[in-house]
């Protein structure tokens, strides 16, 4: 039964990739292939990456409705590469490889998550409101200090982090792209090696190591799986807030069971589906410009408050 | 045996345990007892690995249980706190199957399917087998719960507060089915009960606690005594035979 829903899942991915790949092309088939077919991996990659690591968060925290960006991970992304940006120099920053400043904003983003988040996990993760609660001070604590020190650089070199921190599904940073793809697939293989110890500690610390899983190290894990994950997307797109809760919401309710087996893999092609499935009909059959993570966003933030609105947090 | 030595455990500057020392015996029934925050529960977490003392060891059936990895030691020992929050939208049947996780690591085969049926229907579950476990009443999941427990087919069982939620009928039968299993396939249950008569009929050994530290750990006979009970919970207690049963009159 699972089974068969992600094949129709899989299948009505393929029919938007199609789509995506030849509506409308004309001319220099060879040309547009790879250049359409750059974006579309980049929608895939990213897409997935920010299903799968809020699905992640979701199950070590123990509720459906908390998200990595709604505790501040994508803020706190962003406020190490400006705080690269305040160390470094504009002239600094700008001389050094992209990949490379991209990997020391990585290293920096793991560790920072674990100790964080690692800590706040510990015992409080029944404590709902507690999270949400420090989820928004974390955030507002982020993003006013990455504003303090946009404050204090050249609004010149600001402008090159802006650049690159301004990213959107229609403006996929693309020289990153094949990093970013090794890097998610080598998360996505760690969590997916983890998909039964994930389904016990969805049941919680106490069950879970009654189950004999080691619960404390695999919360560390999982934090430093996300942590990839979200800088990887957030380099590629931006920060985004709510289009993972609306991916794992659909899937709740598409996928029957709890098996992180199906789970994982159907938050993954979803959130292919809806980013190249929404991106083909705004680029291509409304020729639309708004951007469409501002109605990606929009929906999600309906979801959100829908889940809070009728108590549906676990 | 589960062989507890000396076991401290402290909560910031308050001593929860205050150097515990214990042996309850294999292939019997054993009941802790004693008034509210006696820390019961908190032993009990301590055997089970669930949080780390602060001096002392903890032996179950041999193994230290702050040294032997978690995977082996779910195989020896189950234990049901008092207080459960399941998050996943989970049915009873697949609750009850995750006993068998630390056998097959998410691979159950056409034998562990029999030994979900077996817990289920001890349980009294088939009925309720396929509802979502928030689709049930708070006695319901505890025995989901509970079955779960079982199902890990451990040889140590141990449940805080079990009876909570549990009506006379599924009381009476948690207890008759335990202490079978002690008796005749030698399995070890320890319970937390705060109903002591349950304790006077069902248990073969009773740890008593008070106040961080052990009040007296014994067979049942030898504790189930007037004076003992009645400094316990600071409450008088009346001890009478009926069916050559103690039986405890507190009201
Ligand atoms: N998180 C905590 N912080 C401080 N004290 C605690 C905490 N948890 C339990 N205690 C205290 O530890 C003592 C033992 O608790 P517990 O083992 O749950 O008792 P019991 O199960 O015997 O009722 C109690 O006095 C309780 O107040
Ligand atoms: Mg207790």
């Amino acid at each position: 039964m699972p089974g068969r829903r992600l094949l129709a899942m899989a299948a009505i991915l393929l029919i938007a990739c199609a789509a995506y790949l030849s509506w409308g092309a004309r001319g220099d088939w060879a040309f547009i292939l790879s250049f359409r077919g750059t974006k579309l991996a980049a929608l895939i990659v990213t897409g997935t990456a920010i299903a799968v690591s809020t699905k992640l968060f979701q199950t070590i925290s123990g509720n459906r409705i908390l998200t990595p960006s709604i505790m501040g991970f994508d803020a706190l992304f962003v406020l190490l590469e400006t705080t690269l940006l305040f160390a470094l120099g504009g002239f600094g920053y700008t001389m050094l490889d992209s990949t490379i400043r991209f990997a020391v904003t990585l290293v920096l983003m793991t560790l920072a998550a674990i100790l964080l988040f690692g800590t706040l996990m510990h015992g409080t993760r029944r404590d709902l409101h507690r999270m949400i609660l420090v989820g928004i001070i974390f955030g507002v604590l982020f993003r006013s200090l990455s504003s303090l020190l946009a404050r204090m650089i050249d609004p010149n070199e600001y402008a090159v982090l802006q650049a690159n921190l301004f990213a959107s599904f229609n403006q996929i940073e693309l020289d990153l792209l094949g990093v970013s793809t090794v890097l998610i697939a080598v998360a996505l293989f760690a969590a997916w090696r983890l998909r039964d110890t994930l389904d016990a500690m969805e049941l919680g610390r106490e069950i879970a190591i009654n189950l004999g899983i080691d619960y404390d190290r695999h919360v560390l894990i999982v934090l430093g799986i996300i942590a990839v994950l979200v800088s990887v997307a957030t380099a590629l797109v931006g920060p985004v807030v709510f289009f993972g809760l609306l991916i794992t919401s659909l899937t709740y309710q598409i996928m029957p069971g709890f098996r992180h087996r199906d789970h994982l893999i159907a938050n993954g092609l979803l959130a292919g589906i809806v980013l190249v499935a929404g991106q083909t009909l705004m680029e291509r059959a409304f020729h639309l410009h708004t951007p469409l993570s501002v109605i990606i966003e929009m929906l999600g933030g309906l979801a959100f408050l829908i889940l809070i609105l009728r108590g549906h947090t676990r | 045996m589960i062989e507890i030595d000396r076991i401290g455990f402290a909560i910031g500057k308050s001593e929860i345990l205050n150097g515990v020392s214990a042996q309850l015996p294999r292939a019997k029934m054993t009941a802790i007892i004693g008034p509210n925050g006696a820390g019961k529960s908190t032993l009990l977490s301590l055997i089970a690995r669930l949080i780390p003392p602060a001096s002392g060891t903890i032996r179950v059936g041999g193994y230290d249980v702050q040294q032997t990895a978690s995977d082996t030691l779910a195989r020896i020992l189950a234990v049901l706190r008092q207080e459960n929050v399941i998050a996943s939208r989970l049915r009873v049947r697949e609750l009850v199957g995750f006993g068998r996780f630390p056998h097959t690591r998410g691979q159950p085969d056409a034998q562990d399917g029999e030994k979900i049926q077996w817990a289920l229907d001890l349980m009294a579950l088939s009925p309720f087998a396929d509802r979502f476990l928030d689709q049930l009443s708070g006695g319901q999941r505890q025995r989901a719960l509970i079955a779960m427990i079982l199902c890990q087919d451990t040889d140590y069982i141990l449940l805080d507060e079990p009876l909570n939620n549990l009506d006379l009928f599924h009381s009476r039968k948690l207890m008759q089915v335990l202490q079978d299993m002690a008796h005749r396939l030698g399995k070890t249950p320890v319970l937390v009960i705060h109903d002591i008569n349950y304790a006077a009929k069902y248990a073969d050994n009773i740890l008593a606690m008070k106040q961080g530290g052990v009040f007296a750990n014994g067979p049942t006979q030898a504790i189930f005594e007037n004076h003992l009970l009645s400094d316990l919970f600071d409450t008088p207690i009346r001890i009478h035979q009926i069916d050559g049963q103690p039986v405890a009159m507190h009201h």
